[in-house]
């Protein structure tokens, strides 16, 4: 792997980057580890998988130098921003800070990514001060590939069209849109084709957005515009929530894919679709750094690991967790499963500092959790276990599947989760 | 929670020679309690991290080895209803299973 620097990046990239450096101080965090380090993990971005991994390698590494990189003053979530965006949860409830992880000894730096040197195993931040590693965890998450959408940059950055896929400004400005929309006015999303983050989450939204308006705006409607053939999870569930919760109100079209963005007019390649307020859910690659770092491998948008280890296909001692990764088989993008790339990625770092063989039977599980009213909720699950022969994680036989039904009951189970998942995740 | 295996023995060496293999490894009990604590800490994003529940979840941290194997058996046939344990509890093998319930019941119950 060669170095990556900054100049790399595309201009917008760094945009707005780099303002907190007055006030950073490394020496952060005190809580000492017991013991002499085994090593220094630097992990860059904090979202589930990064956290995840700064948090797993405290727990169990005890004596591991654990550095967290990440960009924003807090982590916000994006399981449940469907609710905000619905208005039936406030920004606050889905936002936490970095107060956990700091408490269990991870040094925490909002800071940003400038260079890294992999020969060197250093990481230079904007602003000039450099972490040495031994082992660097990269979870980057997702970025939107605009150019497949001619407009759609220059209409989210005017404000005019929204993607609400990365949670935080975004999910509240789309919640302001359809606040401020007119009665009996029309709110149409657009589904890029999969692979994307969280495959139901788009179908929540649109659940989320009809729950407002049958008790806000009863004559609105919800055009939901899918590039792909098919709902993409949970597809009975959800035809069912949108006939038995929404009809007449949300109306579905498959095989739409976006052309064109002007303003809130959106061109597909049958039809114009001029609508109140637009969103538009971008297709998607692994995050900027790790396109920067050479770590995309798969089809110039994801990056392969060793499902072992995490660790890059094409840069050793850098492990990739995450929506950047190029998925195992039947392995969707999701927070959750962020979360259990990172425990694999945490317990093979450890076992490889300490010079041990790392573990060849790992376990990873995926829940997911969907909101189709306010309070009613459901899920699919999978388990996925490791195949020696195929290198790869592949679902458990007979395991895994979907709700009956949305239920109250398991509206309770998905707050559950977030709860559990948060604390986990951030030391809570 | 299985047995400690045995320390691979070999006729010729020595018994310092095999305490010395012993330091230079981690020992079987160590592996098997690492590969637990791997396994239950694929239940910790709905039961807490090491089994410590928050809300409505239930809490698997100081719940006997038998009565958690008990558990997952009745979920796997349906014995025991529920929404999502009978797909995830068949995601497991018995002996993955004890492993997480013995990792669970020596939690202590609280934080």
């Amino acid at each position: 792997m060669g170095s990556y620097t900054a100049s790399s990046l595309k201009r917008r990239d760094l945009a707005g980057l780099g303002l907190a450096w007055g006030a950073l101080s490394l020496a952060g965090c005190a809580a000492a580890p017991s013991g002499p380090s085994i090593g220094r993990v630097v992990v860059v971005g904090g979202g589930y998988g990064g956290a995840s991994a700064a948090r797993y390698l405290r727990l169990w590494g005890g004596n591991v130098d654990v550095t967290l990189v990440e960009r924003n003053p807090d982590f916000v979530s994006c399981p449940m921003s469907n609710l905000v965006i619905g208005g039936h949860r406030q920004m606050a409830e889905i936002t936490m800070g970095y107060g956990g992880l700091k408490a269990v000894g991870v040094k925490v730096v909002q800071g940003e990514v400038a260079a890294v040197d992999a020969a060197g195993r250093k990481v230079r931040l904007l602003g000039g001060a450099e972490l040495s590693y031994d082992r660097l965890v990269v979870s980057p998450g997702i970025d939107f590939m605009f150019e497949q959408v001619v407009g759609l940059e220059a209409a989210v950055a005017s404000g005019a069209v929204t993607h609400a896929w990365k949670a935080g400004p975004q999910t509240l400005a789309l919640r302001r849109q359809l606040e401020a929309m007119p009665e009996g006015g029309v709110f149409a999303m657009s589904i890029p084709k999969a692979p994307y983050r969280c495959p139901p989450g788009p179908y929540e939204r649109a659940c989320m957005v009809a729950s407002y308006f049958k008790a806000s705006k009863p004559k609105a409607k919800v055009l939901v515009l899918d590039a792909n053939p098919e709902i993409q999870s949970k597809k009975a569930l959800f035809e069912r929530a949108f006939k038995q919760h929404y009809d007449g109100m949300v109306e579905y079209r498959t095989n739409a894919e976006l052309k064109e963005v002007s303003g809130r007019l959106a061109r597909f390649e049958f039809e114009d679709v001029r609508a109140d307020v637009l969103n538009v859910i971008p297709p998607q690659r692994a995050g900027e750094l790790a396109r920067g770092m050479g770590l995309v491998t798969v089809n110039n948008r994801w990056a392969g690991v060793n499902w072992l280890t995490m660790e890059s296909g094409a840069a050793p001692g850098v492990h990739v967790l995450g929506d950047a990764t190029f998925a195992a088989p039947l392995m969707p993008k999701s927070g959750h499963l962020a979360n259990q790339h990172a425990k694999v990625a945490a317990a093979a770092i450890i076992q490889l500092l300490r010079g041990e063989d790392v573990n060849s039977a790992p376990m990873m599980m995926n829940t997911c959790y969907s909101f189709v009213t306010a309070n009613e909720a459901m899920h699919v699950s999978s388990v996925h276990r490791y195949d020696p022969t195929e290198k790869t994680f592949k679902t458990v036989p007979g395991s895994g599947g979907v709700s009956v039904a949305a239920s109250q009951l398991e509206g309770r189970y998905a707050l559950g989760w977030a709860e559990n998942i948060w604390a986990d995740t951030l030391a809570l | 929670m299985t047995l400690p295996r045995q320390p691979h023995q070999r006729g010729l060496l020595t018994a310092a020679a095999t305490l010395l293999l012993l330091l230079a490894q981690p020992s079987a009990h160590a592996q098997d309690a690492a590969l637990a604590r791997n396994l239950a800490a694929t239940c910790a994003n709905c039961h807490g991290t090491q089994g410590h529940a928050r809300g409505d979840m239930k809490v698997l941290a100081g719940l006997s080895a038998e009565r958690i194997v008990a558990a997952v058996s009745d979920y796997r046939n349906g014995t025991l209803p529920s929404t999502i344990m009978q797909q995830i509890a068949k995601g497991y093998t018995d002996e993955q299973v004890r492993m997480i319930a013995g990792y669970f019941a020596a939690q202590p119950p609280k934080q």
